[in-house]
């Protein structure tokens, strides 16, 4: 993987850069097919059943076929697109306010109010992730809302954590001081002077987020525990593919390639940024 | 031992706070519990007198310390649904879990150790940069396509195994492994990415170090300089990322375990929600967190046996 050495010019074919902009594409895809959804003239519904084409293959009416019941799979992953996204764009988002909001003040005072935010979020990093969300998720009734604010507030603390780290070192640097000399106010240090320099650690940080929560809630899907049927959610076409498995395998895999490009292209992203901010 | 000490008492705070919300949380899992208890035709008469007897007129905090009270004499409560005591279901579902995991991290370690320490000796060359290629595709794939990919090549194409089923140990040792090999390779092969990124750059950091390169002057053969002398002080934070996924993987395992329908912890837990049974799932969920907090700790104290410089107190501590 670190095989470039960054010296050695690439005149032909940077093969990092054209995954990059593989990765992008596949994202702005599939982020204008979601948000455009209902806005096209779609032959089908996303949940309307053709009943003459059960578990069809890929072809002329159906694009990616249909699942056993029939249903179709391109506009299904359409919609389970939407589901996925707006949690895997919201949750972290979430978690990085909360991280910046807590994150950042204990960097900056340290003492007492340190102790207390550091206190917590290590009491809430010793809660095993996946158990509370599946509780969290059972108890108030899956929906968009509880789950994107489940899975917010549980990676908030990691959020917190990164922030604090990152504010640390950026505190004792000389423009900070500068700052503090003309006068600057502590919440103006912190938009103004910390925020844009712990930026390029924490969006990585965000897009590996995201690609945790979109497995996350994939697996939530697969269990009956996302958006209810017949909603359609990745992890959801996923078990009713698992049940069609010998018979009309697409079913499953064609989720299943979906979930896998979605989220390395958003790891890939994720690295290529990190990688950029490494060598600044 | 002062810091073991503090370190203790860190752990008894986070398992408070871990039991507490764990009781709180899944004490409202049903809207009203007597009536779900009492069926459908129950009288307001008999509603009340079930809740009298579940003690659900008693105050939250009443309720939780007579339920911890309970639990430090291994007391859950009995299940809902089956009327079984809570401890048994559990300690009949445990050792699934556990022999998955036990499992799962022996092939994650299989992998990520040669892996890892090939790639950290030829940094750089086409063997790495496969292996890197490889780890960055695992990382994407979440254990359910894993296993559901597993299932579709190794049960359905090619029928070498079994896709689903559970064999106890006692009805033979070979029927067990067949039943536990797939989905301990779907957990396995997403875990060893993290196991072997960790691993390889350790390696690589101490392969700069001095030591190494006076063994390599005294004519050290390559394989001895990797696994005697430069594994050990590399294997740190190899160990916490094992330790931690491990703990993570005691309730992370839930679809897995419903994939290949095991009969363990994390099967336990959902069944036990999708039918509101809250005895049960406040045990379940107390049993995973409990085990989870413990592992990490434990992780912690053997920082402490594997590398010298931690302990503190005796010695040059920094």
């Amino acid at each position: 993987m670190a095989s470039n050495q960054a010296t050695k010019p690439t005149p032909h074919f940077d093969r990092g850069r054209f995954s990059f902009y593989a990765a992008c594409s596949w994202l702005a895809l599939l982020l204008f097919g979601a948000v455009t959804a209902s806005l096209w003239p779609l032959p089908f519904a996303p949940d309307q059943i053709d009943s003459e084409q059960l578990a069809a293959l890929p072809g002329e009416a159906h694009l990616l076929g249909t699942d056993a019941m029939g249903r179709d799979l391109a506009i299904r992953l359409l919609f389970g697109a939407r589901v996925s996204l707006t949690i895997g764009i919201c949750a972290p988002l979430l978690g990085l306010g909360v991280g910046l909001l807590l994150g950042m003040p204990a960097a900056l005072y340290r003492g007492w109010v340190e102790r207390v935010i550091m206190t917590i979020t290590d009491v809430l990093l010793a809660f095993p992730t996946l158990v509370f969300l599946l509780v969290f998720t059972a108890l108030l009734g899956p929906s968009l809302t509880t789950i994107t604010m489940g899975m917010g507030l549980l990676i908030a603390p990691r959020f917190i954590r990164v922030v604090r780290s990152a504010t640390l070192t950026i505190v004792q640097r000389e423009f900070v001081l500068a700052a503090r000399i003309c006068g600057a106010r502590d919440i103006t240090i912190m938009t103004g002077e910390i925020l844009p320099n712990i930026m390029g650690t924490l969006l990585p940080y965000t897009l590996i987020v995201a690609g945790f929560v979109i497995i996350a809630e994939g697996g939530l899907g697969f269990l009956g525990l996302s958006v209810p049927s017949p909603a359609a959610s990745w992890g959801g076409m996923l078990a009713a593919g698992r049940d069609t498995l010998e018979q009309a395998p697409h079913v499953a895999m064609i989720p299943m390639s979906v979930i896998f490009l979605t989220v390395l292209s958003i790891n890939l992203i994720g690295e290529r940024l990190r990688r950029g901010y490494e060598r600044n | 031992m002062r810091q073991t000490g503090n370190k203790l008492f860190h752990l008894l705070l986070v398992l408070l706070a871990v039991t507490a919300l764990t009781f709180v949380m899944t004490d409202r899992l049903p809207a009203d519990i007597a009536a779900e208890v009492a069926g459908h035709g129950a009288s307001a008469a008999e509603l009340a007198e079930l809740r009298e007897r579940l003690g659900l007129n008693r105050p939250v905090l009443l309720r939780y310390a007579t339920w911890l009270g309970g639990v430090c004499q291994g007391e859950f409560g009995k299940s809902l649904a089956t009327e079984q005591p809570v401890s048994q279901t559990l300690a009949s579902h445990l050792p699934v879990t556990l022999e998955l995991l036990a499992l799962s991290q022996l092939f994650a370690l299989l992998l990520a150790l040669p892996a890892g320490i090939i790639s950290a000796w030829r940094a750089g060359s086409w063997i790495d940069r496969l292996t890197g290629t490889l780890a960055f595709g695992c990382a994407a794939l979440p254990n359910y396509v894993m296993a559901m990919g597993l299932v579709l090549l190794c049960a359905l194409k090619f029928k070498l195994l079994p896709a689903t089923g559970y064999y106890p140990l006692h009805a033979g040792i070979i029927a067990n492994l067949k039943g536990f090999l797939l989905p301990a390779l779907s957990i396995a092969l997403v875990e060893w990415v993290t196991l072997m990124r960790v691993l390889r750059s350790d390696l690589i950091a101490t392969l700069k170090e001095e030591f190494i390169l006076l063994a390599r002057c005294k004519g050290v053969p390559p394989w001895r300089i990797l696994l005697i002398h430069a594994l050990r002080p590399s294997c740190f934070s190899f160990i916490t990322v094992l330790g931690m996924q491990t703990a993570h993987l005691i309730g992370g395992a839930v679809i897995i375990e419903t994939i290949f329908a095991l009969p363990g912890i994390g099967r336990l837990l959902v069944t036990a929600i999708f039918a509101q049974d809250y005895p049960l799932v406040q045990g379940t969920v107390f049993l995973i967190a409990v085990a989870y907090v413990a592992l990490n700790f434990l992780v912690d104290l053997a920082y402490g046996v594997l590398d010298p410089r931690v302990r503190t107190g005796g010695g040059n501590g920094e």
